[in-house]
């Protein structure tokens, strides 16, 4: 059913459907908001990271005397002190391990050798040049191809380990897709690369770890995505007790993935701290940040579609290789090596799929993480989708026609697909339906026949369409965990005397919106005005435990538990209005805000029922109006959408440019349409962004190449298109409140309606493939059947 | 070496090393956090604060080159309490996320606005095309600050 959700609460109350200004905004329009380095303690020294020029090298030696000897220098950090506590090599988010500061080799450039600790930054960079690390240059192995064909060993040090494969994977199933495959009218099939590229949210990477020597209680501000999380990894790697580790997040400047590792910085600013006994920051450079941290993507992707004689797809096969630098450091759940890929047969029905995916270790920085990703969503609903427009283009169809065709029909909804994923919900014809008719998709088409029909043509126009799936909201913990941690995650909500609510969550919030959203919720089941609602995270301290924020995961687990936990208060109240209104439990209307006694005007207020759970709480019943749920989803959600572009290309000199673009996401039930409009505009930018423009390239030594926002470039206001946004509703039927997640879908779906459109436009000159970003020389190459530098 | 920098009506008066960057001063020795740093080599825009008027970026200024200037930064744009219109559309209009842009984007909106009260959605894009941002896709920035120039900033 698609309906768009009517609020049920007034524009005060501001519960769901209500596009409410958010909280969060009053201090960062006033430059007071408090990011990692905005935080100064009272003796608070700076770290350095020195890093290694080189991408593969043996260390004969560090010599830091020199560096020593430098005035306001307290102390230089070697991997070799860290090894005598134990703290040289730690473990990664998906089950690798990963050096904190190198002692026998760097395995990527700007990998972390030393660190100097100083009384001031600048005191702490220039100690960095007197520092003399004696390397001895290796071949570096700067491809997954080169990688698996050498004998060299990248990870010589991991014990078992006789290869450069990071890992394997597999689902679905071999038989029945060959079979499918050997019965096909047609196979169409495609190559191509989802190109590296970094999250690069603006605020980088940072830390200050304050360890008090006299009570071991150690406070670190550190900038994660997953701060519950943090704190067990650095209980088990350092040996610290739990309950002395408190992990802060302040303000986040962005995180997009970027922020869900623990990096090297974080662990030496601790054991730094812990060594010297005062607080130690340390905050990333861009440099740094670019070459060092959570890259994501670097897919190497091969598939194939089965087709029948009426243009039925009846089956897919791929294969993945993926480039994962030295270290196999993503966050990937334990059972999913290769992520959530499973959802490459994307928004089809056709039964048969085999998908297999390897990643091999190279010398480039490691990773890598979900860049505003539901693990590895983005590679796959980019395959599927560059792969059905070929289809279409292939069997002489129209690419919308095609996917009409071959849609997953809204009564075959709860969908089990080939690889074993239950597809909740969905409508995707009506996505498509509204987002031709937003665009005028058909004059379009009749423009573009006319225009590229002249073999001269300068300009030619392509349209390009993407109707994406996604899989979100890790997730049900039979399935999901990271290193052992189930990913439920968490709610506690207390309700004030006066009437006046805290609620506290284990998700963490890095730009969007949770301190308005969240309240929101708690707003729409129980009444209490959002701006009457405060909403804490990111203190381990002081909230629940919980997974933290990726994945798209915040609204469909952490929504879900502040529903849940607010739906038990209610019950409670009910009790408590029972009472006030001597009235039996089952008598009482609820309306949000108040409980009426049935067929009278007799009511008490939500506000006059918290009153009286701290003074007038009957015999028997315990004080106080709070509870704490923790939300175990049963199934994952599936937000999806269609995007389609329209692009003009110059022939001349291979650039394009967006014309119009229209979105159409559904994400279920949207709590404030104006942020949902906001994530999706922003995610459709870095969707963008991936096919225009940004991406993180190394030379044949080892050496990155866009190390710095000159060279690596992400869009401005100039280049970026304007869009227009549409939406259609299918609440998920498992989610209390029938929400999806959204932060993450016009990432996850725009890159290919994108690349799509350029080879629309290019199809009838013979192109079928160019890989992101399309850049003019690749463009101008493929036009001209020339070869061209990547 | 001594300077004295007038930094939102205040002044500061400090002993710096020559190669001190403004952005350093304005964070570290006045206090202002308000400003970021997101990239070093004047490519974001985060730094961004107003020198004599003009928008310029603070981390690719030293110190001692603003001697005897007045700078503006985020915390310097509201009056008296009163919010900038600038500030009140951002707001208003949805146009920050996380907000590390935001008091550079506010800034050249509200340098762009005192020269040009009604800009064009090309005249603001070209304005803050020397700052990114990475949530919001800019349209709603852009929006924001067209619509306070239409408050008569």
């Amino acid at each position: 059913m698609t309906t768009v959700h009517e609020p049920r609460t007034s524009p005060e109350v501001g519960g769901i459907g209500h596009s409410v200004r958010r909280k969060e905004d009053d201090r960062f329009i006033r430059g007071a908001g408090s990011y990692m380095d905005d935080l100064n303690l009272p003796g608070m020294l700076h770290m350095a990271i020195l890093r290694s020029p080189v991408a593969h090298a043996t260390i004969n030696s560090i010599d830091s005397s020199a560096a020593m000897e430098i005035e306001g220098v307290l102390a230089v950090v070697t991997g070799e002190a860290l090894a005598a506590h134990g703290l040289a090599w730690m473990p990664t988010l998906s089950g690798d391990t990963q050096a904190v500061l190198a002692t026998d080799k760097v395995r990527f450039q700007g990998q972390e050798v030393a660190a100097v600790i100083a009384t001031d930054p600048y005191i702490a960079h220039d100690a960095l040049s007197h520092i003399d690390v004696d390397y001895e240059e290796l071949e570096a192995i700067t491809t997954p191809q080169q990688s698996l064909a050498t004998s060299t060993l990248i990870r010589d040090e991991k014990e078992g380990q006789t290869d450069n494969v990071a890992y394997t994977w597999e689902a679905g199933e071999q038989d029945s897709t060959d079979a499918a495959f050997a019965a096909a009218a047609r196979v169409v099939s495609l190559d191509t690369h989802y190109p590296r590229s970094h999250p690069a949210p603006l605020e980088t990477c940072g830390v200050v770890a304050d360890v008090n020597s006299i009570t071991g209680q150690a406070t670190i501000y550190m900038t994660s995505q997953a701060p519950h999380a943090i704190r067990t990894v650095f209980a088990l790697v350092a040996g610290l007790p739990e309950e002395k580790i408190r992990i802060v997040t302040q303000d986040i400047g962005g995180g997009f993935g970027n922020k869900v590792p623990v990096y090297p910085g974080y662990v030496v600013a601790t054991a730094a701290s812990l060594l010297i006994g005062k607080p130690v920051k340390w905050i990333e450079s861009r440099t740094e940040n670019l070459i060092s941290t959570g890259f994501a993507r670097d897919f190497h992707m091969h598939a194939e579609l089965a087709l029948d004689g009426s243009n039925r797809i009846t089956a897919m096969r791929a294969g993945i290789l993926s480039d994962q630098g030295a270290f196999f450091s993503d966050a990937q759940p334990t059972q999913f090596r290769a992520g959530l890929f499973h959802i490459c047969t994307g928004s089809y029905d056709f039964p048969a799929a085999h998908v297999t995916a390897k990643g091999a270790y190279t010398n480039k920085a490691p990773g890598g993480v979900a860049y505003r990703c539901s693990f590895r969503v983005t590679e796959a609903s980019y395959l599927i989708e560059r792969l059905v427009d070929n289809a279409a283009r292939e069997v002489g169809m129209d690419p919308a026609d095609f996917r009409a065709l071959n849609f997953i029909r809204e009564d075959q909804f709860p969908y089990l697909s080939p690889t074993g994923f239950v597809y909740d919900s969905g409508n995707y014809h009506g996505a498509m339906d509204k987002a031709k008719e937003m665009i005028g998709y058909d004059g379009w088409r009749d423009r573009q026949a006319e225009q590229n029909s002249d073999p001269d043509a300068s300009k030619l126009i392509g349209i390009g369409v993407a109707s994406f799936t996604e899989v979100v909201g890790a997730g049900p913990s039979r399935q999901y965990d990271i290193l052992g941690l189930k990913m439920f995650d968490s709610a506690e909500l207390r309700i004030h005397p006066t009437g006046k609510a805290i609620l506290k969550l284990g998700v963490q919030t890095q730009g969007q919106g949770h301190e308005t959203t969240f309240a929101q919720i708690v707003a729409e089941e129980l009444g209490i005005p959002y701006s009457d609602i405060k909403v804490m995270y990111g203190d381990t301290d002081n909230t629940p435990y919980g997974l933290g924020t990726y994945a798209s995961r915040s609204t469909p687990v952490g929504g879900a538990a502040t529903a849940v936990v607010s739906r038990k208060i209610r019950a409670k109240a009910q009790k408590l209005a029972a009472h006030l209104l001597e009235a039996a439990e089952e008598d009482l209307d609820w309306e949000p805000g108040k409980f009426t006694v049935k067929g009278t005007d007799q009511s008490v207020t939500i506000q006059d029922v918290a009153f009286a759970a701290y003074t007038n709480h009957p015999v028997g019943m315990e004080a106080g109006l709070e509870g704490v749920t923790y939300y175990d989803p049963p199934n994952m959600t599936y937000p999806f959408g269609t995007y389609i572009v329209v692009v003009e290309v110059d022939t001349g000199d291979g650039t394009w440019k967006v014309l119009e673009m229209v979105a159409v996401d559904d994400c279920g039930v949207r709590i404030n349409p104006m942020i949902v409009d906001g994530q999706i505009a922003g995610g459709l930018t870095e969707g963008f962004a991936k096919a225009n423009m940004q991406w993180i390239t190394f030379d044949d030594d080892g050496n990155c190449i866009g190390s710095n926002f000159m060279d690596y470039l992400v869009p401005t206001a100039w280049e970026t298109p304007r869009y227009q946004l549409g939406e259609t509703v299918t609440p998920s039927p498992h989610h209390p409140i029938g929400a999806k997640g959204v932060g993450e879908s016009a990432t996850v779906g725009s890159p290919a309606a994108f690349t799509n459109a350029v080879i629309d436009a290019l199809w009838s000159r013979g192109v079928s493939n160019i890989d992101m970003p399309v850049l003019p020389h690749r463009v101008w190459g493929a036009l001209n059947g020339v070869e061209v530098s990547p | 070496m001594q300077i004295t920098v007038n930094i939102n009506g205040a002044s500061e008066t400090r002993d710096v090393e020559p190669r001190r960057l403004l952005v350093d001063f304005i964070r570290s020795d006045a206090g202002l956090t308000g400003t970021h740093i997101g990239c070093d080599t004047s490519s974001c825009g985060a730094c961004t604060v107003l020198l004599d008027g003009r928008p310029v970026k603070s981390c690719t200024v030293l110190a001692v080159q603003a001697d005897g200037s007045e700078v503006k930064t985020v915390e310097g744009l509201a009056e008296g309490g009163e919010l900038h219109p600038v500030q009140a559309a951002f707001k208003e209009h949805h146009g920050l996320q996380c907000g590390f842009c935001t008091p550079g984007m506010m800034l050249v909106g509200s340098a762009l606005l005192e020269e040009n009260p009604e800009p064009t959605d090309e005249e603001v894009r070209w304005a803050i095309s020397g700052n990114i941002c990475r949530c919001t896709g800019y349209m709603n920035i852009v929006t924001a600050i067209q619509a306070a120039g239409g408050e008569g900033s």
